[in-house]
């Protein structure tokens, strides 16, 4: 689809066809007294030469994006390819949604089926939807999904190793509804209490959310945590804020997770100030008409010719109004392609070489940290690219200390968990040199 | 137009077979005709309660989506399975293999309201107009 404006010669005839003589006369219907009748009070226009200039200045208002940075938490920095956004450019795909009138924009839909392609076998998940707006709302819609999978079942466990602001969107989004979320406790290991979470599965608890690796780096024990959640009959969510980690790790689903969600940020946009994000979100063919958001379909048209469409769009609120599966109508469509473009230009083995160089940097990062004095590596748990250490200083003190040195050092880890006040959650990518890990050393020690 | 002359019919397009206290229910010719391709069904569970013209499950085309309306109060004896997997027999046989559910009702007088087949003729003409 192009992107072209329209010239006053057909503004004219449009308001002619329409017999009305300017558009002001089409916002009539709005009362005389909501509507504006001055200028907006914007800054003159500027010349190319002081834009930049201005926008330079408000730039290095920003200290942060010139520091060494440690922190992950949620949001991991990757390097992302030149031609992605060379590519994202491109006139044909420079919109942020799916468009309305879909099959006219087979480029489009080609682009969103092949994201959901590769996100499918990442998660490995037999069907994976055309996105949602973040990491958080992806798994507030799963869980929401999952209740009205068990339809007769309203309890929902959230464990306490996911990250806080995920569980604080999903308490939002099921706020209003019988369900009410209850959560997981976590052992001093840093991972999900399968105790707990045993003794917790009674028969009313549809689904349990569990993040991998969970928000303190550690891996959980997923094909324990399915099977003991299987037994209750319950859905496994399983939430991905770092899909790099699927490098190495085995698909959430082949280990038993039943709906798949995560942040796919990292994947193609980069941090930018932290968002926009990208809900990724995948689940069996068996539970599609519980999906939310919209899907891309590949068939053929009637003379055989292979064609894209939207697909199952009677789930949505087009369509099915108030009954509908969830009230998002769009996606993040130019993420959801520069994720596509990313991991194409990756393929299979860059991908999984990028995962292997993460795990490591942060392997080597944590054994380097780990034997400075005053320094321990918090849990025993396998991590991929975070970790948690255990500071004798107190970390708050730490972090403003290595931010004077130009690198923030990570997370203190209090802010999420007031039980590990004394502990400093730090990532460890590709991004990361040798010479900026000596330099965090060199911090930490001091 | 195929309108069985043994079955009753509501007003939102359903049929009923009425056998004793149990009623089989199903979407009517017309009402498929108008939908078009059905593409997905949900179906609530046996044992269930249903209640009078409350929804009971829902059927989905390409472009729309209805929901199915119990005729009478009672409790879900069978479901037919196997329209879950094949949402389109209810497209080429509304009223044999594209049966919904069965109720067993509980109390038949609810039954009074619904329309025979030439009722329902009239009643779909009246719509057409």
């Amino acid at each position: 689809m192009r992107y072209i404006p329209h010239t006053q010669d057909e503004i004219g005839q449009m308001l002619d066809t329409l017999g009305v003589n300017n558009i002001d006369t089409l916002f009539d219907c709005i009362p005389a007294k909501l509507r504006l009748k001055r200028p907006l009070e914007l800054p003159a226009p500027l010349d190319e030469q002081s834009l930049s200039g201005l926008l330079s200045d408000l730039a290095a208002d920003n200290p942060a994006a010139g520091m060494t940075s440690f922190i992950g938490a949620g949001a991991y920095a990757h390097h992302v390819p030149a031609a992605v956004d060379q590519l994202l450019l491109r006139g044909e795909f420079f919109t942020a949604y799916t468009p309305y009138q879909p099959e006219v924009s087979q480029g489009t839909l080609q682009a969103v089926f092949e994201y959901q392609s590769m996100i499918a076998e990442l998660f490995g998940c037999e069907v994976v939807n055309a996105s949602m707006y973040d990491g958080a709302t992806a798994a507030a819609e799963a869980l929401l999904m999952a209740l009205r999978i068990k339809r007769k079942r309203q309890g929902i466990l959230v464990a306490r190793s996911n990250h806080p602001e995920v569980r604080s969107v999903c308490e939002t989004y099921l706020g209003e509804m019988q369900a009410r979320p209850e959560e997981i406790p976590m052992t001093s290991g840093g991972t999900c209490d399968l105790d707990a979470l045993e003794s917790m599965l009674g028969d009313d608890v549809a689904a349990v959310l569990v993040q991998q690796p969970n928000a303190l780096g550690c891996l959980e024990d997923l094909p324990r945590i399915a099977e003991i959640v299987q037994r209750a009959s319950a859905l496994l969510v399983v939430s991905v804020l770092e899909p790099f980690s699927l490098g190495l790790l085995e698909a959430p689903v082949k280990l038993g997770a039943d709906i798949v969600c995560g942040e796919g940020m990292g994947l193609g946009s980069g941090l930018n100030f932290g968002g926009p994000g990208l809900g990724l979100f995948g689940c069996s063919k068996k539970n599609v008409w519980q999906m939310p958001g919209r899907l891309v379909g590949e068939t053929t048209d009637d003379r055989g010719r292979r064609g894209y469409v939207l697909t199952m769009s009677s789930r949505e609120q087009h369509i099915r109004r108030a009954r509908a599966t969830s009230n998002i109508c769009s996606n993040e469509g130019l993420c959801a392609l520069a994720a596509a473009i990313h991991l194409s230009l990756l393929g299979k083995r860059g991908f999984v070489k990028l995962a292997e160089i993460n795990a490591a940097n942060a392997r080597a990062a944590c054994s380097l940290l780990g034997s400075l004095p005053g320094v321990e590596r918090a849990f025993d748990a396998p991590f991929f690219n975070e970790f948690t250490l255990r500071l004798s200083a107190d970390p708050e003190i730490v972090l403003r200390r290595l931010e004077s040195h130009g690198i923030l050092g990570g997370i203190a880890l209090g802010r999420f968990y007031s039980e590990f006040k004394d502990c400093l959650l730090v990532c460890v990518t590709e991004l990361n040199t040798e010479s900026q890990l000596e330099a965090l050393a060199a911090g930490l020690e001091s | 137009m195929n309108i069985p002359s043994e079955l009753k019919y509501t007003q939102d397009h359903e049929w009923v077979r009425v056998e004793d206290n149990v009623v089989t229910v199903g979407i009517s010719d017309y009402a498929q005709e108008e939908l078009g391709d059905i593409v997905n069904i949900e179906l609530p569970d046996e044992d269930d309660e249903v209640h009078k013209s409350e929804a009971f499950g829902a059927v989905e085309s390409v472009k729309a989506s209805s929901e199915v309306f119990a005729p009478a109060s009672g409790k879900v004896l069978e479901i037919n399975e196997p329209l879950l997997d094949a949402p389109e027999t209810i497209n080429e046989d509304p009223y044999d293999e594209g049966w919904m559910i069965k109720i067993e009702i509980s109390n038949p007088s609810e039954l009074d309201d619904l329309m025979d087949a030439s009722a329902y003729e009239k009643y779909i003409k009246e719509e057409l107009k």
